[in-house]
């Protein structure tokens, strides 16, 4: 841990709180026209709402040292991984609303967000980014260029077919490219021991002749050393690797999910070991923050998403009509 | 049907209920999907049959579509009669090799001598601001290729009746839930997802559509969400004077041209609603049948409903602009009539 630079762990600790508060304020505005009676298609911002809270370090443990030339592609659960690739918040937060002013104007929402200004992409189809980055990382080669590329998948999507033959292609072509795999345990109510033949996913790297790093009980700093090493190898030119990190699902795949599935101790027991407070305590403990600067630092996020939401809230919706432009350009 | 006795149940119950029967009937059938175990399948079409059957019928599988749907194939050919979830039909593309080609062509390939009774049931529709990769119904997809039945049914009833018929059928179906009409607690509950269904097994046509409501001045073609839509538009035709018939089309491949025809002769003008894209879409298909086969039947253009040909955006303001409702079915019903 005394490797970190404090300007890494603080950057760590500001993506992942941005993204922790983002996310917070987001199950209450995502409730708003959803009470007393749940309806997915109500409310400012109607719609599958699938939120990130616990698994920040997978994203802020690997962004950290990527640059805004390095791609990173994303699932269904994107708003941490884009906090952490410094997505524009405010468009962002826009488009979740579905607003004029969106990274998509409206057309994409949560599960679709577009921002080639840092090369951030997301979407709904599970394992479908992984091509896209080996994509980006054979632009990288072609280009020689020492860009990286990096797709964030969950646990579930390491069975996808798209998953081996992208792994093949960037280990055959001994690509930039990383798979960071944020094992939640769940994939929506099915359990990682019920749909994975093996229990840690790093181990796959041996069949593509690459390198696998496992990160244990969603450890940020684990997840920064591990990540340092990666992306410093695909830089040079070493070829690809496969980082999984256990991590926490603090919420329901979607909300609104009743989680009948899941035993009811689970999550307190995640949340007792929130990752964010880790690295807070370790920056005090270390002497490289005060309690005070914290709570300024603290004070700042909050008013950097909150000025994201106002933006988003303000914003005018689209003309109806605006849904048949954009289809070519 | 053999059974009197009717209680009112969900969407979701209704297809449950016949998958459990004919469980009960049939060691040969097992199911696999995606959340169908504990979960009872994202859209409730697998609601309590784990407890039932257990997890070596009701199978929860990795989320590896190529794979398990491809697994129901060779299983098929073995004697099984699987049913497999797709989640959402939006996830179609990273399996359409399997059903395409496979599925849907290896009875006609074999020269009918494999058989391959598979049900495909899967999630479509959109109207909840699930957005372009969540939101399609993808009918003419389906419908399009031959070596499959699609059917899209729309109320309980229907629901419980086609599921059974697919089940028993020794070809492959691809069984099209709507979201929307499963009757889910999270989801905007409508009045059409609930309804009469009777408590023994009965089977209802895979190849039928149904006149819903009787009328004179012009027929309405619709399926599921659309055939609501197009109830939802009575009242307000009423009070132009138009008095609709409305046809659910229930069956997408094959399309029922009898009662299509039939209708049409009666009231010589014609309206086709889909919640799917235009172009190649089932308005087209319709609207073909009956230009080529009852075109002197016709007094007035036919007038078609769909989406525009661009992917359904997220914002509720642009989907609902895309997606046709009562409204827009009574203004191209009034054009038809005053043509």
């Amino acid at each position: 841990m005394k490797d970190i630079s404090k300007e890494h762990l603080v950057w760590m600790y500001t993506k992942m709180k941005m993204s922790r508060y983002f996310e917070e304020r987001m199950e209450k505005a995502y409730m708003e026209g959803k009470q007393p009676v749940f309806n997915i298609g109500a409310g400012p911002v109607p719609g599958e709402m699938h939120l990130s809270n616990g698994q920040e370090p997978a994203a802020a443990g690997i962004c950290v040292h990527l640059k805004k030339e390095d791609t990173v592609t994303a699932p269904h659960r994107p708003h941490h991984n884009a906090i952490a690739k410094e997505v524009d918040l405010k468009r962002m937060t826009a488009e979740i609303y579905g607003k004029k002013t969106g990274l998509g104007k409206g057309k994409g929402g949560h599960m679709h967000l577009f921002d080639p200004a840092v090369k951030f992409s997301c979407g709904g189809i599970v394992a479908a980014g992984i091509p896209h980055a080996v994509g980006a990382a054979l632009a990288a080669k072609k280009l020689g260029e020492d860009w990286v590329a990096v797709a964030f998948i969950g646990e579930g999507a390491a069975n996808a077919g798209a998953f081996h033959e992208s792994l093949n292609l960037a280990a055959l072509w001994k690509l930039p490219f990383i798979v960071v795999i944020e094992d939640n345990s769940w994939g929506i109510s099915v359990p990682k021991s019920d749909s994975t033949c093996v229990p840690f996913n790093d181990v796959r790297a041996a069949a593509y002749g690459i390198k696998g790093y496992l990160v244990r009980d969603n450890d940020p700093f684990e997840m920064y050393r591990v990540s340092k090493e990666a992306v410093e190898r695909a830089r040079k030119g070493e070829g690809p690797s496969i980082i999984e990190i256990e991590t926490y699902r603090f919420l329901g795949h979607f909300q609104g999910d009743p989680e009948l599935y899941r035993d009811k101790e689970e999550v307190p027991t995640l949340r007792a070991k929130d990752p964010i407070e880790r690295v807070k305590s370790h920056l005090i403990k270390e002497g490289m923050a005060t309690e005070k600067e914290m709570d300024a630092l603290d004070a700042n996020i909050i008013s950097e998403v909150d000025e994201a939401y106002e933006f988003a809230i303000n914003s005018p919706l689209p003309a109806p009509e605006d849904a048949l432009e954009d289809m070519f350009v | 049907m053999t059974d009197t006795k009717v209680q009112k149940l969900t969407g979701s119950k209704a297809m449950s209920l016949a998958i459990e029967q004919e469980m009960l009937k049939d060691d040969k059938i097992f199911v696999m999907g995606e959340d169908v175990g504990k979960y009872g399948g994202i859209f409730g079409s697998t609601t309590g049959l784990m407890d039932k059957f257990g997890p070596d019928r009701i199978m929860d599988t990795p989320i590896s579509e190529t794979g398990f749907i491809g697994a129901a194939i060779g299983a098929a050919a073995e004697g099984f009669r699987p049913i497999v979830e797709l989640m959402f039909v939006d996830f179609h593309g990273v399996v359409m090799d399997q059903i395409y080609n496979h599925m849907a062509k290896i009875t006609y390939m074999s020269g009918g001598n494999v058989k391959m009774p598979i049900v495909l049931m899967t999630g479509v529709g959109g109207g909840y601001s699930d957005a372009a990769q969540h939101s399609q119904t993808l009918y003419a997809s389906f419908g399009h290729l031959p070596g499959m039945k699609v059917v899209a049914p729309t109320f309980p009833h229907d629901l419980k009746g086609m599921m059974t018929a697919a089940i028993r059928d020794d070809n492959p179906v691809v069984f099209m839930l709507h979201k929307t009409l499963q009757g889910l607690g999270w989801m905007d509950q409508i009045p059409a997802s609930l309804g009469p269904v009777p408590e023994g097994d009965y089977i209802v046509p895979l190849n039928k559509a149904q006149v819903i409501k009787e009328g004179t001045d012009i027929t309405i073609v619709a399926a599921q969400m659309m055939t609501v839509a197009a109830m939802n538009a009575v009242a307000g035709l009423e009070k132009a004077g138009i008095n609709a018939e409305i046809i659910d089309l229930r069956s997408i491949k094959p399309i029922d041209k009898e009662t299509i025809f039939k209708s049409v002769a009666k009231t010589k003008k014609l309206l086709i609603v889909d919640e799917d894209y235009l172009s190649y879409g089932y308005t087209a298909e319709v609207a073909a049948l009956v230009a080529s086969e009852a075109f002197y039947s016709l007094e007035a253009p036919i007038g078609r409903l769909a989406i525009p040909d661009v992917p359904i955006p997220y914002s509720s303001v642009l989907e609902k602009y895309v997606i046709p409702d009562a409204n827009n079915i009574i203004a191209k019903a009034k054009e038809i009539m005053e043509s």
